[in-house]
């Protein structure tokens, strides 16, 4: 299970890099499915069946999915790939990249201190519905409203 | 069942919290810059699920899909207004939005 846990880390971050640095948008979210799909594994690692089905389901399907329709319908071609190779020049890069690696070498220093091992014990899918819908319930009822309003600002904003 | 380390699972969500912020300051792709934005928030459900799975109770999961409901609206929303950033200028380009023409 350690080592299962180690291995997809190591896929999640290497295609996370694919991602922020390929030049194809097409490419990029086939690599995002493959690192939400590694941390769908994580988190069956961890215990949580349920998470992980979510991950694979709406973020891996759903929303990737919708991600490659509105890249069909805008049909960017193959001069964006050559203006995005222009625009990735390690000067413009380079300085971001200090920057967040110090905001890193932080947060590093900062979880290292504490050393607890986590045992996984599963957290399925009724402990968690016993809690969305007993003291979590008004945040389900507020989540839906976000939904609707998504759906009405999508459809009004992408009208012509 | 043998054991993961609390602080990895949270150093892995810290890496890919960073690596899409990365996305986010170096794109100038409007399109890159959205899904990093994917990145930092499914990293941010990562550090929920291994704080839930570090105390064994069910809240950091509860959380986790909240963050997947806002995760999908956020992309609805901004799918949609990048369609329409593609209609009027022609490009993806997020250089072009530097003035306000009302």
């Amino acid at each position: 299970m350690t080592l299962l846990f180690y291995l997809a880390s190591a896929a999640a971050l290497l295609a996370t890099l694919a991602v922020i640095t390929s030049t194809h948008v097409v490419h990029a979210l086939v690599y995002l499915i493959v690192s939400l799909l590694a941390v769908a594994v994580i988190f069956f690692v961890l215990g949580a069946p349920f998470a992980a089905m979510l991950e694979a389901i709406v973020y891996a399907g759903a929303i990737m999915v919708l991600f490659l329709f509105v890249m069909m319908m805008l049909n960017l071609g193959q001069t964006t790939a050559q203006e995005e190779r222009e625009w990735l020049q390690p000067r413009t890069w380079v300085g971001p990249s200090v920057l967040v690696l110090v905001l890193l070498l932080q947060l590093g220093r900062v979880l290292v201190g504490e050393h607890t091992e986590i045992m996984p014990v599963e957290v399925g899918v009724r402990e968690l519905s016993l809690l969305l819908f007993g003291p979590y319930l008004l945040a389900v009822e507020l989540a839906s409203m976000l939904l609707l309003a998504g759906l009405i600002a999508a459809y009004h904003v992408a009208k012509k | 069942m043998e054991s993961i380390p609390y602080e990895h699972g949270l150093i892995l969500a810290a890496m890919l919290f960073v690596c899409g912020l990365v996305g986010v300051l170096t794109r100038r792709n409007i399109v890159f810059v959205l899904l990093s934005l994917e990145i930092m928030l499914n990293a941010c459900g990562l550090a929920f699920v291994v704080g839930s799975a570090r105390w064994g109770d069910a809240e950091g999961q509860a959380m986790f899909v909240m963050i997947l409901t806002l995760a999908a609206a956020e992309v609805a929303v901004g799918l949609g207004l990048i369609i329409q950033m593609y209609r009027r200028f022609q490009t993806v380009d997020i250089s072009v939005l530097n003035e306000m023409k009302g």
